[in-house]
């Protein structure tokens, strides 16, 4: 309910013209006019949400609690190589949220991580890049150096 | 249309060339339909981890609606030798 309200907002603050055929429809075109709304609405959103940090990570839950255990792995992958300080989105928190972030980055699944704006991959990818080395070089593109090559350094 | 571990490792191997497939279900471990599969296809060949994923999703587009859970290893032939050899 709460997003449906929140949404509806957003179009009427974005100047957005929901025009609804004919007042004499009544509720049912109303509400499909809100629902067109906010799906067109979240597209939007994540297209600047995934650009305004440079980490961000969707996933069910929180970093401090993660409700799932692929996206506890994201998050423990990422601690690991000491970032902690990215964008994490709650798909649990937000159903339009959930089902709007698998049509933009045309992933089925949650966690969905995204480096620099672009969309990085899911669990297995970032499990295979921190395994393969990959992952500390795509930090490394972000500008962030890696802890585990601090941790490396130190135990040579 | 219920989702079983035979009709995944069908449409891999038939959509994707795949010349071995794991499935394995493991939904007993969460409370929906989830999977874990293993492909190896030369058709992965020269292809980026992101890009070999979606292939699978690509091929599977149908089927992960009705999946909750879904991991998935994609390797080439020769990385699959390798990976059995270690």
């Amino acid at each position: 309910m709460n997003s449906l309200i929140r949404s509806t907002a957003r179009c009427l603050r974005a100047g957005v013209a929901v025009y609804l055929p004919g007042r004499a429809s009544g509720p049912v075109s109303l509400a499909a006019a809100r629902y067109l709304c906010a799906a067109a609405d979240i597209q939007k959103d994540l297209g600047e949400m995934v650009k305004k940090d440079k980490v961000v990570v969707f996933m069910k839950g929180t970093p401090a609690q993660p409700m799932c255990g692929f996206s506890n792995a994201v998050v423990q992958i990422l601690r690991m190589h000491g970032v902690d300080d990215y964008a994490a989105y709650n798909v649990l928190e937000d159903q339009d949220l959930r089902q709007g972030v698998k049509v933009f980055s045309n992933w089925p699944t949650i966690p969905q991580v995204y480096f620099n704006g672009e969309f990085l991959g899911g669990c297995d990818i970032l499990l295979q890049m921190h395994q393969n080395g990959d992952l500390v070089e795509e930090l490394k593109k972000l500008g962030i150096k890696s802890a585990l090559l601090d941790a490396e350094k130190e135990s040579k | 249309m219920v989702v079983s571990a035979e009709h995944i490792k069908d449409k891999l191997t038939k959509e994707l060339g795949a010349t071995h497939v794991d499935v394995e279900d493991t939904s007993s471990n969460r409370c929906a339909a989830s999977f874990k599969v293993l492909v190896v296809s030369p058709q992965f060949e020269g292809k980026q981890l992101l890009q070999r994923h979606r292939m699978v999703n690509t091929c599977l587009a149908e089927e992960l609606k009705e999946i909750h859970a879904f991991e998935q290893k994609t390797l080439t032939p020769e990385q699959w030798e390798k990976q059995k050899s270690q």
